[in-house]
């Protein structure tokens, strides 16, 4: 029988190691799996690299994680928001790296590892700081650079709705990186509102089909 | 001779978008377009977190937390809307499927090059999002700004000095004293305000102007 359903959230990370790479969701606060993430910080693994689109706020989820000095580099499109102060001073203080990247670009070399591709190339951003050193090459008159697989070792994930076989649904924008996220990495973990049973999700509204995800932790709360 | 307000820029750029048009707005000026769309027009709205048919702000108490633009602000959704994840957000900014993307500059170039993702700000981290992806890949690329900065220096200039955000991208620019058009033979200005000459905006822009031979005054209303 499979079950993916862990019973903690302590228990999802406990085997996390030091020096993984973390693909972390969320676009801001929505779709961010806060909790997973805090018991990430709990579990004490260090020198994390943390694929996320921002580089978290306040003080709770990835924000806690930098503050408390177990990321040694995050690689995102846009680190700045209300609250950023712990990536800021991490930042300026040189204690944390920092690998920009166009949001599209990010998401698009995620997608090419979880599709076993070697790369591809885009448009964007050739011309600009953000391409430099990329191998440079035309096609049918326009200019492109070169961008690697992203692949992550873990992928922290939120979802509404999942049943023991893994398939999710989303609520609204907090969908955005999770389905990516969770095909892109080696263990995916996500943190769930509702555990359904099998069978009780229309099978036409799964976002995320159950062979990307290996473990999920039912948090319940308001939907 | 009256500047035009921020609004009135924002109504310029509104009239030019035709019915059926699917649009990205960039944070900032842009987003100000969706309140001055004409009656009778039906623009699709895109958010870069996975929406199509953005609405206007939800009232107070009718926001759901799920729901936010790329502002990260609170966002409705229209009937007929949609939600998808990130890579086929940025699949539909990168491959061309929007037919306007409207973003803000700190300069534009006389080429049409684009920068608006960094001031080098040594007090913050660098930050780009989704700037690049959207310069790059909508269909047209149009841009809303103030047409100096708060000093009077030119925003229009020969090479931009602030970092490229794209090259060669801009087609159309509305500032708050005209309405310009960026092609292969140089900047054309297609509208002025109301008692602005030729050669008093030409003292505000590097470029060398040409004026359109139909020319006309920007009839904006109070808004």
């Amino acid at each position: 029988m499979i079950d993916k359903i862990i019973g903690s959230l302590e228990a999802a990370v406990a085997d996390i190691k030091d020096g993984a790479t973390v693909l972390c969701a969320g676009f801001g606060a929505v779709g961010a799996p806060d909790e997973l993430i805090d018991a990430l910080q709990a579990q004490g693994a260090r020198d994390l690299v943390i694929v996320a689109n921002n580089a978290g706020n306040g003080r709770t989820g990835l924000a806690g994680l930098i503050a408390s000095g177990h990321v040694r580099k995050v690689i995102c499109s846009y680190p700045r928001s209300t609250d950023s102060t712990a990536f800021d001073d991490a930042y300026k203080a040189g204690k944390i790296e920092l690998e920009l990247v166009p949001q599209g670009t990010i998401s698009e070399r995620m997608r090419c590892a979880a599709a076993g591709l070697g790369g591809f190339y885009s448009a964007v951003g050739v011309g600009t700081r953000l391409a430099e050193g990329k191998e440079a090459r035309e096609i049918d008159g326009r200019l492109y650079v070169f961008e690697k697989p992203l692949k992550g070792d873990i992928a922290l994930l939120k979802a509404d709705r999942a049943d023991r076989w893994g398939n999710l649904t989303y609520r609204k924008s907090a969908r955005n990186f999770n389905p990516t996220m969770a095909m892109a990495a080696e263990l995916s973990i996500v943190q769930v509102r509702e555990v359904v049973a099998l069978g009780a999700i229309d099978p036409e509204s799964v976002a995320t089909p159950g062979i990307f995800i290996d473990r999920i932790v039912q948090l319940g709360g308001k939907r | 001779m009256k500047p035009l307000s921020r609004r009135q820029i924002a109504w310029r750029a509104a009239q030019d978008l035709d019915d059926g048009a699917y649009v990205n707005l960039g944070i900032g000026l842009p987003t100000l377009v969706a309140d001055f769309i004409p009656a009778g027009r039906e623009i699709v709205f895109h958010s870069e977190n996975g929406v199509l048919g953005l609405g206007k702000a939800p009232r107070p108490g009718e926001a759901d937390s799920d729901l936010i633009n790329a502002g990260k602000g609170p966002a409705s959704l229209l009937p007929g809307g949609s939600f998808f994840h990130h890579t086929d957000a940025f699949l539909m900014i990168r491959g061309g499927h929007l037919d306007y993307s409207l973003l803000g500059a700190f300069e534009v170039s006389g080429t049409g090059d684009l920068a608006n993702w960094t001031t080098e700000d040594p007090g913050y981290p660098p930050g780009v999002g989704g700037a690049m992806d959207l310069a790059a890949g909508a269909k047209e690329v149009r841009v809303l700004c103030e047409h100096t900065t708060k000093d009077g220096q030119p925003r229009i200039r020969h090479r931009c000095i602030y970092p490229l955000t794209a090259a060669g991208v801009v087609r159309r620019v509305y500032t708050n004293l005209a309405v310009l058009d960026i092609g292969a033979e140089g900047v054309l200005v297609r509208e002025m305000v109301e008692g602005l000459g030729i050669a008093e905006l030409q003292a505000k822009t590097e470029p060398k102007l040409r004026l359109a031979e139909d020319w006309q005054v920007i009839a904006a209303p109070a808004v």
